[in-house]
Order: C-alpha cells, then sequence, then structure tokens
C-alpha cells in the first residue's frame, strides 16, 4: 500500500528499510512505554483514580504548577517580544554574544540552573539580599518556582518571534508611516497583530515546557506540600513512597494536558505556515 | 521616512531593557556558578574535580551520551530519508509523534520506564528471572536519556532534507549509484552541518539530563550517579563549593555546545549568502 505511493513520488531507494526502522524504532522507545503509563492506571478503579486527583495535596500542586508556570510564560512572552526585537532590529556592540547567549537555558543542564538560581534568590544571595530588605522572599516560595520557569522558558518566545521579524516585508510599516501613523500606533495596529501566531506558540511552548519542568524548581522552591510543590515534584514523591498507582494517576493527568498543549502549538505552528505561504 | 524608526533614546531604552533582563536571569546564574565554584578558594575546587565519586560521574555521564546519541542519530537520519524523501499518507502524524518526547515531563518518562522494568513492572518477572536489572541500574539510565532526547536529530535533519529535495539523489541512482553510495557521497555532505548542529544539542542534554535520570538511577554513588546528579548529591549534603566545582563542568560543557552551535549557524548562513 505504501510502495504505491512512494513509486509514484520516485524511485529513491530505501523507503522500506528507514520508514521501518523509524516506525521500530519510535514504538519500542516512545510509543510502547507511554502506553503502558494508560495501561497502568486503566487498571485502576475509576473511583480511586478520581480520589487520587481530587486529593487535596494533588490540586493543591496543580494550582501552583499553572498558576508559575503562566506568569513564566507571560514574562517570557513580554520580554522574548523585547529581545526577539533588539536583536532583529538594532546595532550594537555584543549582540552575537547576546543571541548565542539566549539559548543557554538550553544548553545548560537544569539542575545546574536551579542551584544557581537558589544561590542568587537566596536570602543572603546577591539578589536576595535586596529582595529580603524590602521583606521579599524569593528562593523557597512560588516567586522562586516562578523565577526558575522564566529562566527555562526563555529562549522559545524569543527563537520563535526573531525568524519572523527577520524575514519581515516592511512595506506594511511604510504604509502605516505614510499615513500619517505614529510608530506606536503602528506597533500597536501593525506590527504586533503579525506577531502574534509566533508569540502565542512561543508561549505554549515556554507554557507546556514549565508545566513539566523538574530539575531548575527542585532547589529553589523548597517543595513544602500545598505551597510550593510542583506536580512533577509530587509525582516523584510518590514513586519514592512506592505509590506507583497515585504517580501513575497523577502522570497520566499530566501526559492527556501535554498531548492537548502538542496539539494546539502544532495548530498554531500550522497558522504561521499558512500564513508564510500566503504572502 | 518619519515614523519609520524610533527615537534614539527610545531604541537604547530598549536595548538596555533587553540587556538588563538577559542579564538577570542569563548571565548572573551563569557566573555565580563560577563564582561559588572558587568561593572556598582553588584547593577546594581542584579537590571536588578529582575526586573518585566525581571521576565515575564522568566516566557514566560520557558512556550514557556515547550510547543514547549513535542511536539516535541513526534514527534521526532513517526518520529524515524516509519522510523527506518519499511522500506518503500520515505523514503529519508521524512528525508529531516524533515530537512526543519534548511534550513529556522529563519525571514521566523515567516513570514509564519504570512501570515496565521496575519491581512491580510488567516486564519485571521476566527480567528477575534471568537476572537482568534495568531500573536502578546503567541501562535504565540509557534508556530514560536516549527517551528524552530522541528527537533532536530527526527534527533538524527533516527540514533541511526536505528544502534540499530529492533532484541530486535522483541523478545519482539515475546514475547508477547505489541507495548507500547516494546517501554517503551526496546527501550526508549537503547536510553534514545540520547532522552536527542536531548532535550538539541532542550531546547536551544526554550529559545534562537530570530529571528523567533521577526517577531511573536510585542515586547509587559511583555505580548509578551521572554528573547532574552528583551535584544534586553534592548540594543536598550541603557541600555547596563542592557541588558548584563539579557544576562547572557542565556549565563548560554547555558554553562549549553554545558556541559550536554559533559557529555552524554562521558557517552555513555564509554559505546561503554565498550561493
Amino acid at each position: 500500500m505504501k510502495r504505491k505511493t512512494s513509486r509514484s513520488s520516485g524511485f529513491l531507494p530505501g523507503f522500506g528499510l528507514t520508514m521501518g526502522y523509524t516506525i521500530i524504532y519510535l514504538s519500542l522507545l516512545v510509543l510502547i512505554p507511554l502506553s503502558v503509563l494508560f495501561l497502568k492506571a486503566s487498571t485502576m478503579s475509576w473511583d480511586s483514580f478520581i480520589g487520587t486527583i481530587l486529593d487535596e495535596r494533588v490540586l493543591s500542586s496543580i494550582r501552583v504548577s499553572v498558576v508559575t508556570s503562566f506568569f513564566a510564560a507571560c514574562m517570557n512572552a513580554v520580554f522574548g517580544v523585547l529581545v526577539a526585537w533588539v536583536l532583529a532590529r538594532y546595532q550594537f556592540v555584543g549582540k552575537r554574544f547576546i543571541d548565542g547567549i539566549v539559548d543557554l537555558p538550553f544548553a545548560l543542564p537544569t539542575a545546574v540552573g536551579g542551584i544557581a538560581l537558589t544561590s542568587i534568590y537566596a536570602e543572603n544571595g546577591w539578589i536576595g539580599q535586596f529582595a529580603a530588605e524590602w521583606g521579599i522572599k524569593i528562593a523557597y516560595t512560588p516567586l522562586g518556582i516562578w523565577v526558575a520557569l522564566t529562566f527555562i522558558g526563555l529562549p522559545f518566545v524569543v527563537r520563535t518571534v526573531q525568524p519572523v521579524l527577520q524575514d519581515w516585508d516592511l512595506q506594511m510599516e511604510e504604509a502605516a508611516a505614510t499615513l500619517g501613523a505614529t510608530r506606536w500606533n503602528t506597533f500597536i495596529r501593525v506590527i504586533l497583530p503579525h506577531l502574534l501566531p509566533a508569540v502565542l506558540t512561543g508561549f505554549a511552548l515556554a507554557f507546556a515546557r514549565a508545566l513539566g519542568e523538574y530539575g531548575s524548581v527542585v532547589f529553589i522552591s523548597g517543595n513544602m506540600p500545598h505551597k510550593t510543590e510542583i506536580v512533577p515534584l509530587l509525582i516523584m514523591t510518590k514513586l519514592e513512597q512506592f505509590d506507583y498507582a497515585g504517580a501513575t494517576a497523577i502522570a497520566t493527568v499530566m501526559l492527556i494536558a501535554s498531548f492537548v498543549m502538542l496539539l494546539i502549538i502544532n495548530y498554531l505552528q500550522w497558522r504561521i505556515n499558512k500564513f508564510d505561504a500566503a504572502r | 521616512m518619519k515614523h519609520m524608526t524610533e527615537s534614539t533614546w527610545i531604541r537604547w531604552l530598549l536595548i538596555c531593557l533587553a540587556l538588563l533582563f538577559l542579564g538577570l536571569f542569563l548571565i548572573l546564574p551563569l557566573v555565580a556558578v563560577f563564582m561559588e565554584a572558587f568561593k572556598q578558594g582553588t584547593e577546594m575546587f581542584v579537590a571536588a574535580i578529582i575526586d573518585e565519586e566525581t571521576f565515575a560521574a564522568v566516566k557514566l555521564t560520557l558512556l550514557v551520551a556515547l550510547v543514547s546519541v549513535p542511536l539516535n542519530v541513526t534514527f534521526g537520519v532513517a526518520a529524515a530519508w524516509a519522510i523527506a524523501k518519499f511522500s506518503f499518507r500520515g505523514k503529519n502524524v508521524l512528525l508529531t509523534l516524533i515530537d512526543l518526547p519534548f511534550a513529556v515531563s522529563p519525571v514521566i518518562a523515567g516513570l514509564i520506564f519504570v512501570l515496565l522494568f521496575g519491581s512491580q513492572g510488567i516486564a519485571y518477572p521476566w527480567l528477575d528471572a534471568h537476572d537482568i536489572k534495568i531500573i536502578f541500574a546503567v541501562p535504565g539510565i540509557i534508556l530514560a536519556t536516549t527517551f528524552v532526547t530522541f528527537p533532536f536529530v530527526a527534527r533538524e535533519l527533516i527540514p533541511i532534507m526536505e528544502a534540499q529535495g530529492k533532484d541530486e539523489e535522483e541523478a545519482a541512482v539515475s546514475l547508477g549509484a547505489s541507495g548507500w553510495k547516494t546517501f554517503f557521497r551526496v546527501t550526508l555532505p549537503n547536510v553534514k552541518w545540520g547532522l552536527l548542529y542536531g548532535v550538539i544539542l541532542c550531546n547536551a542534554r544526554a550529559m545534562g539530563e537530570f530529571g528523567a535520570v533521577s526517577v531511573v538511577s536510585g542515586h547509587i554513588r559511583g555505580m548509578t550517579n551521572t554528573l547532574p546528579l552528583h551535584v544534586e548529591i553534592l548540594y543536598n549534603e550541603y557541600q555547596f563549593a563542592a557541588a558548584f566545582s563539579v557544576a562547572t563542568l557542565l556549565a563548560a560543557l554547555a558554553l562549549v555546545t553554545l558556541i559550536l552551535k554559533s559557529v555552524i549557524e554562521w558557517k552555513t548562513q555564509r554559505k546561503e549568502e554565498l550561493s
């Protein structure tokens, strides 16, 4: 059945081999292990599954995770657009260095980022001591989680918005300026609407990554149940107590949420591509 | 033209704001790693680095990367060949499935292998009968790492090979070259920078992965302790200087990764400009 399509599209060899290998490797390493999670969840009774999820501690961790991830993604959306704009439009000394360093959160192991941020934002740290003078605690509070999640989500918005700005057609801006719009008006009415799909994609990527993040958060959060305990950490705690059913139930809900996010992101990227193709 | 650009002071304000944000969230943590490492003197730093357990952790980290990166390179090349050079139904579904591991939380990536091979796992009775240990042992660490780094190479290669089309390969095959020869002599030289780019990112993640590995490793010192896990153990024992000293090794890896990445980007950009 596949052969027909491959023959019609060319005569290159190797489709069967590479496709077969791709499917087998994907199944063995990703699809089968992931389906085991759902299999395990399906052996739980509905009542105990719901009971695990609706537990006070689990609900608190979901709230902490969603709220901190949301505000971290918001921070990244605003400053991501700013950084992308500055990198795409302006010339300044050290620009190449800045452009390279933006990807640091992708390259730096999360545990290293975690302990570094903790040392900076703890009460005796470089920034933490100034915050403490104002009576603000950052490390070991939800604010600390927000800092860590902002750090790991930073490259996403920059790297989705930057290419859009670089391939930008200046005609629309010129037209707006010729028609007498101020620069601010042009930005709000012309530039921002066209950037929006890319910003939303970056936001969704940062949010999805933040929801699942573990390494950078465990050190700075303090891990207090009901207050600074995030969902991945709670799964970890359940596992350490050998509560495999509990861990599985929470992980299943989280995995479904991730799949929904992935579909949204794919849809947004498809929208951007369609928009590019139309131009 | 008036209103086409921002006034100079707004321009500088925006640049300063962006630099302040990046300085606060990126540069400062990086500097902190090195400052904290040398806080108690160079001797403490050297002692932490040449420590036996650190050495074991370095060895394990290298071993894990040495297995998982080639596995994912082989897969990435195969998947890119099938997806970029042929058209078939369900291509978008396959692309989404390849992206899956990026959407899964690292902790869940570890959990699924515990559910499969752990002491309450589905495959455990068989493994136990044959005296094979996967969870709390090196194979589990390799599996979890391979899972989280799964999409890197494929995702770099697929768009590049798609953009290059298949005219050159078809020409080679019609002139009588075998499939393998076509791949090594025509395709590979065309995508070598993209491949290297994927390998570098894949390797950085493989050596630095924390969450997934943490679930499956069991933190046995000198045995199943990778570098990031070793940093965690030292930190939790309040050996902060030692933890940050070991962390400098990983930070150096990150910096090398970023530099190589920039060099490749610069090289491929230049190539595009020349052609």
